[in-house]
């Protein structure tokens, strides 16, 4: 069965996306939400974008990667050369970001190649080599400033952000549904099955793993637009990890997850910001219990889809 | 020539406590399959005991390193204890990212505790140095390289001749073969732990003796290097994870010696990519074929 784009689920998306926007624009006009909360909301827009990209790799295609930050590197010093050099504006953040996509996805396939023939562990050891070297090639360069790093002029403001937090949402769940994302969550599940039932598990890990860099390096670019500075020792290890938390928080393989854990964690870290050190020994002890007690995350591979409210209330509906 | 006799020297004391470090990776790796992310940080934990104990208790240099092996140790099998052992049938992923919460906790206690700062251990040793030719070796590097080949002893005694270590090789090969033999695989994983954490205790306290500075995040560099050591030897096989250590050790202060020091760690990982795609299993391993 073949079905429209334009069916009523998928216009209950669009409006959903309208009304957050709507009521978004309405708090931020009247002004109950003011500077420092707008700012909050851009890295938590970034956040998602990063989170959701993250969980393409690690929830659904089940690939552990731990140089996230590496392609958000790419993306950010994309931007901020472009707006250097070029003109700072919109347009070059803009420019820049795709300039960061193109070489990201060249990375993410120089990657991708070898180490997604390695397993688990070894993977993610190894792509955290990955973002570690990008990271120090970029720290060597001269065009980057090394680590002094990039001072530039905010030019993205929040419904850009916004955007491309639709966008990204948007693809990554689509290819969740696709053909694509099942053959990928077939290989989350067992790749020796899902390589018995003739699935190219190679081709599917790489193209996850490209999509998730690109993503990354969009955000990185978004960052860059937003944020004032860039500096080489934003994006090691440590931001790789930060990312992973919202994912693993949210539920490996949940979009909806990620999207939730990624707004919780914004405005816990608002409320934690006096108590930098004690958030760390925080999140330290939350991935641990996490682990132990609720495997699954907040979500664990649960969405939320207009399709299931129905459902759910239809069902609530007899039962009354 | 006498340039690259001193830089070897010189790596030869790195790749000593990188050495140091990787056997507890490996260890730890072969029997549980589980890459220990908190190792970098016990190793850290061992160097802020050391410097507890030196500065601040007074001791002297023996007692300051069996103190903060004993302490790694206790250390190392709470948290396999606590944190490790209800995942044991996990998957490895789960397992992987409990491992790196563990590492943040330890990180983010130590700075709660002993503070963000750089801290500046005693110089104990008295800071002579000897000339053979041209080149010259600090006391430092003679001791560091002295515990280290004695520990090393030690321990290759422990698990080749003793019934610890027989029961540590049994487990590694097949855990549930070893139980029906009438192993305490639990037990034997605690020993492991305790083993492999008192090594990174020692190594913690040696660089602390030799580069007299250290901070709450300095585990995290050279546990990644060490578990590269351990991945480069044949992750699992104890003389792999020697020989890595000191080849690392080695290379890193070649590049930093005769290239750029900015590109020292590029070229660690770089290594460690081209060994993955060429040897996975690394220089000492044999291939295993995956069963279904």
């Amino acid at each position: 069965m073949k079905r429209s784009v334009w069916n009523r689920w998928n216009a209950c998306w669009l409006g959903l996306i309208i009304v957050c926007y709507g009521l978004l624009s309405i708090l931020i006009s009247t002004g109950i939400m003011n500077n420092i909360y707008v700012t909050v909301l851009m890295g938590i827009g970034i956040n998602i974008i990063l989170a959701v990209s993250l969980n393409l790799i690690i929830g659904i295609t089940g690939q552990f990667s731990l140089g996230h930050a590496g392609f958000m590197c790419i993306g950010a010093y994309a931007s901020g050369v472009m707006m250097k050099q070029f003109s700072s504006s919109i347009t070059g953040v803009l420019l820049g970001m795709l300039i960061g996509m193109l070489i990201s996805a060249v990375v993410a396939l120089l990657v991708a190649g070898p180490t997604l023939r390695l397993k688990g562990d070894y993977l993610a050891i190894a792509t955290l080599g990955f973002g570690e070297i990008i990271r120090i090639v970029v720290l060597n360069l001269d065009i980057t400033n090394g680590a002094a790093g990039l001072i530039l002029q905010k030019v993205v403001n929040w419904p850009i952000i916004y955007l491309f937090v639709v966008l990204s949402l948007v693809i990554v769940v689509n290819f969740g549904i696709s053909a694509k994302g099942r053959a990928c969550l077939a290989i989350r599940e067992d790749e020796v099955a899902a390589e018995a039932m003739g699935i190219n598990t190679t081709k599917y890990k790489i193209e996850a793993f490209v999509i998730g860099a690109i993503i990354a390096s969009v955000a990185g670019s978004l960052y860059a637009g937003s944020f004032y500075v860039i500096k080489p020792d934003m994006f090691t290890f440590t931001k790789s990890i930060d990312i992973l938390v919202i994912v693993v928080f949210g539920g490996m393989g949940s979009v909806t997850g990620s999207v939730i854990a990624a707004t919780a964690i914004g405005f816990i870290n608002i409320f934690l910001q006096q108590f930098a050190e004690i958030r760390m020994i925080a999140y330290g002890l939350a991935l641990v219990c996490i682990m132990i007690f609720r495997p699954g995350g907040l979500l664990s591979t649960k969405e939320f889809t207009f399709t299931g409210l129905w459902k759910w209330m239809k069902k609530r509906r007899v039962k009354a | 020539m006498t340039q690259f006799l001193q830089q070897l020297i010189n790596g030869l004391s790195l790749g000593s406590i990188y050495a140091l470090i990787a056997l507890g990776y490996t260890m730890v790796y072969g029997i549980i399959k589980l890459i220990n992310f908190a190792h970098g940080d016990i190793y850290m934990l061992g160097a802020y005991v050391g410097f507890i104990v030196t500065a601040q208790l007074g001791l002297g240099l023996i007692p300051a390193l069996l103190i903060a092996m004993a302490t790694c140790a206790v250390i190392g099998v709470l948290i396999e204890r606590i944190a490790y052992k209800p995942l044991r049938n996990a998957t490895r992923i789960a397992a992987l990212i409990t491992a790196i919460g563990v590492s943040y906790f330890i990180e983010a206690s130590t700075q709660r505790i002993m503070g963000t700062g750089i801290k500046t251990y005693p110089s104990i040793l008295q800071n002579q140095t000897f000339m053979i030719g041209d080149v010259r070796i600090s006391m430092q590097q003679i001791f560091i390289f002295a515990v280290t080949i004695l520990l090393m002893l030690i321990l290759q005694y422990v698990v080749q001749k003793t019934k610890i270590g027989r029961s540590m090789r049994a487990v590694s090969v097949d855990p549930d073969a070893a139980r029906l033999m009438g192993i305490n695989v639990d037990a034997t994983i605690s020993y492991t732990f305790a083993i492999g954490s008192a090594l990174a205790g020692a190594a913690g306290v040696l660089v602390g003796l030799y580069y007299n500075s250290i901070s709450p995040l300095m585990g995290v560099v050279p546990g990644v290097k060490a578990f590269i050591a351990a991945v480069f030897g044949g992750i699992g096989i104890i003389p792999g994870a020697m020989f890595g250590g000191f080849f690392i050790g080695i290379v890193e202060t070649l590049v930093s010696g005769y290239g750029s020091s900015l590109y020292k760690d590029a070229v660690v990982y770089l290594i460690l990519i081209i060994i993955l795609i060429v040897k996975p299993t690394g220089l000492l391993g044999k291939n295993e074929k995956e069963k279904v």
